[in-house]
């Protein structure tokens, strides 16, 4: 199993929870699979082109994917990926 | 410049640190950082730099003090519902540390004032609520070559790292653009549990002390997440992207320039987003 960390403003979409456990040989199956048990989450996380979107990092035991090999990196069991969009906060300044 | 008594009675604490000492306490003293956002952020960070002697606080916000905004903006107080932020701001300072030299601008930080803002000043810290802002005082950040503390908050997340430009990865390095509208919460329809902005907004001010005394290690190349409900922090590694578009080898961003497209559309004219 992997785990899976869930940011806050993809929450409504895992019930509420900020960590999931999912299976998959790579980044892209793991989304793959994520979606099947919460629907919706794929078109959060990818844009219509499928890749990952701009505003949002994966990171796989906390290395970023973008410098392993993109939504191609391979997982295992025990992995933990984390999905970190960017967020906003502070001040209108 | 030397202190007089009651200074060195004021800073004695800091001054007892072998890192800091009396010549740690005169650089903080002659700093001069910049605080973008009066807000959430905003608050604990000039309430703590203020505290601690920083030589002069920038400010800037154009909002006024709503009544939504004291559950978390500390700097402001029931009487200052109405009034500028900045100008509630720098009363607050003052009271605390009248050491402290207050430069306020009740205005918007654009792309036309930012470089003119931020170039007097050592460090930027952004306290903004928005993703064309934090783009924006970024790329100011890489063409002024000041370094940058950035926070962001949301619900019961918080994340916080520093920028020292052109040698560790910048908000565009992490996060290319800003998220289209509705992707990402950041209004107030998100919420956030105010004392979140407390915990983010020390650690900026940690870090523009530490990076202003030239001590520890920075939090560059690692984004610090705290995650309010399970009260933990973890440590996310990150590097320069040599295909970012402000920072990388081969930039197409050669000037400012505001994203237009604003996160929070649900904003309607007489509410206040959370900050």
């Amino acid at each position: 199993m992997i785990t899976v960390r869930i940011p806050t403003p993809l929450r409504p979409m895992t019930g509420g929870k900020g960590e999931v456990e999912a299976t998959g040989g790579s980044v892209l199956e793991l989304i793959d699979h994520l979606n099947g048990a919460h629907p919706g989450l794929k078109d959060r996380i990818c844009d219509e082109q499928g890749e990952v979107r701009r505003f949002i990092n994966i990171y796989v035991n906390e290395e970023d994917i973008r410098f392993l090999t993109g939504k191609e990196t391979p997982l295992k069991d025990g992995d933990e990926v984390s999905i970190v969009p960017a967020i906003a906060g502070g001040s209108h300044g | 410049m030397s202190f007089t008594e009651d200074q060195i009675t004021r800073y004695s604490r800091h001054i007892l640190l072998p890192e800091v000492g009396g010549k740690g306490q005169k650089k903080i003293s002659q700093a001069k950082v910049f605080v973008v956002g009066a807000g959430g952020l905003g608050s604990p960070v000039a309430l703590y730099l203020a505290a601690a002697g920083i030589g002069t606080i920038g400010l800037i916000d154009s909002d006024v003090v709503d009544m939504s905004n004291l559950q978390r903006q500390v700097l402001h107080h029931t009487p200052d519902v109405g009034r500028s932020k900045v100008l509630s701001a720098k009363a607050k300072i003052q009271a605390i540390n009248p050491d402290v030299k207050v430069e306020t601008h009740e205005a918007r930080f654009t792309a036309e004032n930012a470089l003119e803002l931020i170039t007097p000043y050592d460090i930027v810290i952004d306290g903004v609520d928005n993703f064309p802002a934090k783009f924006l005082i970024n790329d100011a950040c890489y063409f002024a070559d000041k370094p940058l503390v950035h926070g962001g908050i949301l619900r019961f997340e918080g994340r916080v790292f520093s920028i020292i430009p052109k040698k560790s990865a910048c908000y565009r390095c992490i996060f290319k653009e800003p998220p289209p509208p509705g992707l990402v919460p950041s209004c107030q329809e998100a919420g956030i549990i105010g004392v979140v902005a407390g915990i983010i907004g020390t650690i900026q001010a940690t870090e523009a002390l530490k990076i202003i005394l030239g001590i520890g290690q920075p939090l560059t190349d690692r984004i610090l997440d705290f995650d309010a409900q399970k009260t933990a922090f973890r440590e996310i590694k990150t590097k320069r992207n040599p295909k970012c578009k402000l920072c990388g080898d081969n930039p197409e961003i050669t000037k400012l320039f505001e994203h237009e497209q604003e996160v929070c559309q649900l904003r309607t004219p007489g509410t206040v987003g959370v900050t």
